[in-house]
């Protein structure tokens, strides 16, 4: 696969020239953080930032997407009684600047989404139509924010700074210019179409990617344990006595699932006005009461003891034992930086890493 | 304000042993700089987790109702005006609560300081008046007066209004300060700039509810956002509904907002909510004479009727 290095001063220029074929979406600052959208002409991706304060999971999963829409009027006969598919923008789209975490976490969710029994229409085609070209986390000077931050705990959480799984292609930024490496035939495509002129001597470039990704990841110094998750007994875990004390502080409010890159909870809503009325997936959160409340007015989980206790035995235990495929977590940090009240995945990590039941 | 610390630690342990309360709600330490974790002390050896710093915002009011023990609850100003406010409406008795008063010199706004650095902080340490600020590439000495949350730099009751016993001598409350001033400005724009202003305000909500959940005036068992039968308000982002909920909490919290700042705080967009329920409390300075949380003896001013009550804005 093709390794570039190319000057900043022809890194706009190529985001212009991309811009022919994708519609591209990227970091920019507005207000007081950053957060993806699409850029406009004229504008590059905004490469100066930590992490952006919500994933980019919306711009395959949006918070609200319309899917089946349908019309009541009998005055309109090919319509009315009729639902119908809500017609979306499936174009080629190229999102420049997503870090490592973040792309891993989609691929974490995918077995949500795209598996032998189900597959979700929306989120496979919308995600199918992304080119992610991904932002690695070193430390450059333009960059003095630091990558990674302190709250980061990709390494211990099967993911890292410079991390490729669910990328098409990284982007290295250094001292004297952006090293761009394609990892699939999208990624090359993309390299292709931005028409960047530049350095390829691949050997010479892989070798300085690889020493810039060891020193990002010795800059981590936040861990969680999860060597003996899988080996616990599941209703030891639920049943244990540690839940109360953690949860205490704990307002219920979903920050921490609307921010994550890993959380995929939906519900579906229909919305009618007057003769017409659409059909919608709503992003839910397993944090509010409403999530579990059945039409009988039972709630299964009708505390914040048992709420709290799902989000983290979800992310850090079923999903564990159900897709054998790590923890349900990429260390991004968000929902640590977020949480109005300083509840941390990292400390329940550990704790539920080491729950030893009362013999 | 850490110089409450060790009085703070003193009260509760005594209290806890003397068998006056049998939890104390308050904070430990977090895992972040500038943020503290609320936490519930059982045992007085536990007492020593305890923190008192410019950085405990979070309104611990939240934390008291239903529950059956007696409660210790380490308060500032504007917590003891929504214990105030949950006693007149019920939500719980005094005789239920000891009321360790800390007369508060203002809380931290991290964002605030986040904007004074352009690095990641790594440590924050607190004196008295000044706070150091440890990034990765450099430090930095600011006053904590330039850094309080914006609730925290107009408030003029900062000492408890009931208390058991308080942690240090009552300060003197700040005078001559204008309370209103970013609500004047909003009230003196044209309805299309205020239009656009709060449409600005409110355009990176998520609507994930941390600031009602902050909120410790928010308690009703189901919030007219969750209501389903009937269903209220559109779950979606429809710029509709978000503003429907917007407005509606700010209504719901006028004449009852102590102007704490927990839901500004808890807000992970930095929206400023409190540009809603900021102007319902001046309406209910200015035509009830009322603020929020004040005394026992009177409920708020929605909540009754009287006669000599103004009715000229009433269409
Ligand atoms: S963000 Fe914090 S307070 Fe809010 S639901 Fe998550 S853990 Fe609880
Ligand atoms: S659980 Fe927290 S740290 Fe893990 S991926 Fe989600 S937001 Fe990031
Ligand atoms: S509003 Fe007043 S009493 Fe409350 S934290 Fe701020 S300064 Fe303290
Ligand atoms: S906390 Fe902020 S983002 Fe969440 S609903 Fe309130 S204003 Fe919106
Ligand atoms: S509305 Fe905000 S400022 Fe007012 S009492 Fe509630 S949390 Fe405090």
């Amino acid at each position: 696969m093709k390794v570039v290095k190319i000057d900043k001063e022809n890194w706009a220029e190529g985001i212009e020239k991309i811009k022919e074929s994708y519609k591209v979406f990227g970091p920019s600052k507005s207000k007081e953080f950053h957060l993806f959208k699409e850029l406009e002409k004229g504008e590059a991706p905004d490469l100066n930032f930590l992490n952006t304060r919500l994933s980019p999971k919306s711009m395959f999963f949006p918070q609200s997407e319309g899917i089946l829409c349908y019309c009541l009027d009998p005055n309109k006969k090919d319509e009315c009684n009729i639902v119908k598919e809500i017609q979306k923008d499936y174009s080629p789209k190229a999102i420049i600047g997503i870090r490592p975490c973040d792309a891993k976490a989609f691929t974490l969710v995918r077995p949500n989404f795209d598996n032998e029994e189900y597959q979700d229409p929306y989120w496979i085609k919308a995600y199918d139509s992304i080119t992610f070209i991904g932002l690695a986390c070193s430390n450059t000077d333009d960059s003095k924010k630091g990558m990674p931050c302190s709250s980061c705990f990709c390494t211990s959480a099967g993911c890292g700074p410079f991390n490729e799984e669910g990328l098409d292609a990284l982007i290295v930024n250094t001292d004297d210019g952006y090293i761009i490496k394609a990892l699939t035939n999208k990624g090359e495509e993309f390299l292709n179409k931005a028409e960047l002129s530049a350095n390829s001597n691949a050997d010479e470039l892989t070798a300085n990617i690889n020493t810039l990704k060891k020193q990002a990841e010795e800059k981590i110094n936040s861990f969680v344990e999860t060597d003996k998750l899988k080996d616990k007994i599941l209703l030891d875990l639920h049943s244990a006595n540690f839940w109360d004390d953690e949860c205490f502080a704990c307002i219920n409010c979903g920050t921490c699932t609307y921010v994550c890159p890993t959380c995929w909870c939906f519900d579906i809503q229909d919305e009618n006005y007057g003769d017409s009325g659409v059909r919608f997936k709503q992003w839910d959160s397993c944090m509010y009461p409403l999530f579990t409340l059945h039409g009988s007015g039972h709630n299964p989980r009708s505390t914040k003891v048992q709420r709290f206790r799902q989000r983290f035995m979800h992310k850090l235990k079923y999903y564990v034992d159900k897709y054998d495929n790590g923890i349900q977590c990429v260390g991004c940090g968000r929902c640590i930086r977020l949480c109005p009240v300083n509840i941390d995945i990292r400390k329940i990590c550990n704790i539920m890493n080491s729950y030893e039941p009362a013999a | 304000m850490i110089g409450y610390m060790d009085k703070i630690k003193e009260i509760s342990e005594r209290i806890l042993k003397e068998g006056k309360v049998d939890i104390i709600v308050g904070f430990r330490k977090g895992s972040l700089p500038m943020m503290n974790e609320p936490c519930v002390v059982k045992k007085a050896e536990d007492v020593k987790n305890l923190v008192w710093d410019s950085n405990c915002g979070i309104n611990l009011v939240n934390y008291l109702t239903n529950r059956k023990e007696k409660i210790g609850i380490i308060a500032k100003g504007c917590d003891t005006r929504n214990i105030v406010t949950h006693i007149v409406e019920n939500k719980i008795k005094k005789e239920q609560l000891f009321i360790i008063g800390v007369p508060c010199t203002g809380m931290i706004d991290k964002n605030k300081v986040a904007s004074k650095v352009d690095s990641e902080i790594i440590e924050v340490t607190e004196n008295e008046n000044t706070i150091k600020v440890k990034t990765k590439t450099n430090e930095i000495e600011l006053n904590k007066t330039d850094l309080l949350q914006e609730n925290c730099s107009i408030c003029v009751h900062r000492n408890p209004v009931v208390y058991d016993e308080l942690v240090a001598e009552l300060i003197e409350e700040p005078k001559d300060i204008d309370r209103y001033a970013s609500v004047k400005a909003v009230e003196s724009m044209s309805a299309e700039e205020k239009w656009n202003y709060f449409e600005d305000l409110i355009s990176t909500c998520i609507r994930c509810y941390a600031c009602r959940n902050a909120c410790p005036l928010c308690y009703c068992p189901t919030c007219f956002v969750d209501e389903s039968r009937p269903q209220w308000v559109g779950k979606g982002q429809d710029k509709s509904d978000i503003r429907t909920f917007h407005f509606l909490r700010a209504f719901h919290c006028a004449g009852r907002c102590t102007d704490c700042g927990s839901c500004e705080r808890a807000c992970p967009m930095g929206i400023k909510v409190r540009d809603f329920t900021k102007k319902l409390e001046k309406d209910c300075v200015e035509l009830f004479g009322w603020e929020a949380g004040m005394t026992l003896k009177e409920r708020p001013p929605l909540d009754e009727f009287k006669l000599n009550d103004p009715e000229d804005f009433i269409y």
